[in-house]
């Protein structure tokens, strides 16, 4: 039996490793990698790391400049907003609002996505038909304008946030798994499995979605940047996160006011929202890169 | 005689193509392809049955529509006297265990994310044909070690295997449910001459341990010589002559199966076989030609083939072909009309 000898030696390694070491080697992305991870590491531990208490106003405080500036001190490094609020801590505490909603909302769109584009893309029919064009329909409208439009008729607040990023945020990878199903189920091994009997919900879940699974997570990392200043926006325009709670998007907002005498208060919250979205940005980009082997030199 | 495991009687599977809304508007009409036209033929039990014709004609089709893989349009499929066609999703799902089908592709028919006992494990699972994991691994141990394969493979996965041990793994998954009846799709000519000839052997052995009946789709007359015990040729979506394997390879009616047999080459001293060349592609078969379907390439065709379709007649003993000229006893493989 000659065809038996020749089998091919197991590759060393796994996939995912082999992918990851050439994430690591893009030295850019994984600096980015970094600094996403570091902020986390805010979100996760903002009581331990954050010097004051975020919402402590203190009124001799006002609009105290930051450290290094004339009238700064050590105590508020990043200085104070308009009620005397410690701004290093509001941006460490409002990195858990921007973090929860980011993953928040890409999760759960994603997990509808997959299953919604699972279902057009392997059924086919009247599925399709319903759930392509209700897509469609998603994707006519502007994303902010929806979600305004959403925050306004359910009322501001975190879970109503959530949900209106969701709404139109699972379009997104709906249509990419669709498109890959529609591909993959074409393979003859989706045929032998069901020549052997297996349920469309095995077909879909087992046979068909392993193969593009990961290529579809990275790429919902992606949309979690845009999800991001989306949060952010709605905050800004006072549809976010109530006060007192700090949120990114509400101090710039606050800060707006005082813009012209106290540059600070608006200035350290957005470029807190710049760098994780310039790093959550290049992060999955070379994520993107490793994990797709089209890529790969 | 017993009844046959398999008999199929006027099987049809039509393929429409709709033209979407603006063709509709337009008037355009819906595009309807006749794959398999009207086919009856049985499998007996422990038989091995051959099915022939060119690329295109609907053999495939046809094995898949048998295990309504595609579900056919018009037709009665009887199994195990059993009306395959008609039977519910639940019936059919139990059906499925009795009768499988092995590809053409060894590469495209194995799931690429999934390790070897997983995939040959599944029907297992599926039609909880084992009370436990190790039962499970215990059983696709055996029949992986039945097909050539090494237990030290079970944990892998298939890009590791060369083709002719993929289509091993292929055929573990197709009989570790201990089915009766299998579809073999073109099962060799995906690989090389030297290890089809291993998997021919293979399945041959197969056939005989395990008791089990055959419908053989190739496009290759020697294998299909080799293996069967009858023969099926197939032109257009139609069957023109089946027949006893000695009988279609030495006294082919049909003169499609004629022009086919004078495609084999032959190593022979003097005289041999003319060579009889059709002229012309096939016919598409969006439109196929009026009449007997094979008119429009046959060298024999008349009048009336044009405009009758000729139906199938008793040539011998459990030899049937379809064609208005048959009592005129040509032979295009020694000359013209006798």
């Amino acid at each position: 039996m000659s065809d038996a000898d020749v089998t091919r030696p197991a590759p060393s390694q796994s996939l995912l490793v082999r992918n990851l070491v050439v994430f690591a080697e893009n030295r850019l992305a994984a600096g980015s990698a970094v600094i996403v991870l570091v902020f986390v590491a805010l979100a996760l531990f903002a009581p331990l790391i954050a010097p004051q208490d975020p919402n402590a106003t203190d009124l001799f405080s006002r609009l105290q400049p930051p450290a290094w500036q004339a009238g700064g001190d050590w105590g508020h490094v990043l200085g104070c907003d308009a009620l005397g609020r410690d701004i290093l801590s509001r941006i460490i505490y409002g990195s858990r609002v921007s973090m929860l909603v980011g993953a928040t909302v890409v999760f759960i769109a994603t997990s509808i996505g997959i299953l919604a584009g699972l279902a057009a893309g392997y059924l086919g029919g009247w599925v399709d038909t319903i759930i392509s064009r209700t897509v469609d329909i998603l994707l006519g409208f502007p994303y902010l304008i929806f979600a305004i439009g959403l925050m306004a008729m359910m009322g501001a607040g975190l879970g109503n946030i959530i949900l209106a990023l969701v709404y139109k945020e699972w379009v997104i990878p709906c249509r990419v798994v669709r498109a890959e199903t529609l591909a993959t189920r074409e393979q003859e091994y989706v045929e032998a499995a069901r020549a052997l009997g297996a349920s469309n919900r095995h077909i879909m879940l087992r046979e068909i979605l392993p193969n593009f699974l990961s290529p579809v997570i990275v790429v919902s990392t992606i949309r979690m940047a845009n999800v991001i200043i989306l949060e952010a926006s709605l905050s800004f325009l006072g549809l976010g996160v109530q006060p007192p709670t700090a949120s990114w998007g509400a101090m710039v907002a606050d800060g707006r006011a005082f813009i012209m005498q106290a540059w600070w208060v608006s200035t350290f919250p957005g470029l807190a929202i710049l760098l994780l979205v310039l790093a959550l940005n290049v992060a999955s980009q070379g994520l993107r890169d490793a994990f797709d082997p089209r890529f790969h030199e | 005689m017993s009844e046959p495991l398999l008999s199929v009687s006027g099987l049809t599977k039509v393929y429409r193509g709709t033209p979407g809304i603006v063709g509709r508007l337009m008037g355009r009409p819906t595009l309807e392809v006749k794959a398999v036209s009207d086919v009856s033929l049985s499998v007996e039990r422990g038989e091995i049955l051959g099915l022939i014709g060119e690329s295109g004609c609907g053999k495939s089709t046809l094995g898949r529509t048998i295990l309504r893989l595609h579900e056919p349009t018009e037709g009665a499929i009887r199994f195990d006297g059993i009306d395959v066609a008609a039977l519910p999703p639940r019936e059919m799902k139990a059906m499925r265990r009795r009768m499988q089908i092995i590809f053409q592709d060894p590469y495209a028919s194995l799931n690429p994310r999934r390790t070897v006992a997983d995939i040959v494990g599944l029907p297992l699972q599926l039609h909880g044909l084992a009370r436990s994991k190790a039962e499970t691994r215990d059983s696709v141990a055996a029949i992986i070690e039945k097909v050539g394969l090494k237990t030290a493979h079970l944990d892998r996965y298939p890009h590791q295997f060369s083709g002719g041990q993929r289509q091993r793994i292929g055929i573990a998954r197709a009989l570790v449910s201990r089915p009766e009846f299998i579809v073999c799709d073109e099962p060799v000519s995906a690989l090389d001459v030297s290890i089809q000839a291993q998997i021919i052997e293979l399945l041959s052995d197969l056939k005989r341990d395990m008791g089990l009946t055959y419908l053989f789709i190739s496009h290759d007359i020697s294998v299909i010589g080799y293996l069967s015990d009858r023969v099926a040729v197939m032109y257009l979506g139609e069957v023109v002559e089946i027949g006893p394997v000695q009988a279609i390879l030495e006294r082919p009616r049909h003169p499609y199966t004629q022009t086919l047999m004078s495609a084999v080459p032959r190593v022979e001293a003097e005289g041999g076989r003319k060579r009889v060349r059709l002229m012309g592609d096939l016919p598409s078969p969006l439109d196929p030609p009026g009449g007997c379907k094979f008119h429009t390439r046959c060298p024999l065709a008349t009048d009336l083939c044009r405009s009758r379709a000729p139906v199938s007649q008793s040539v011998g003993i459990g030899h049937h072909a379809s064609c208005h000229r048959l009592n005129e006893s040509f032979n295009l493989l020694e000359g013209e009309t006798a």
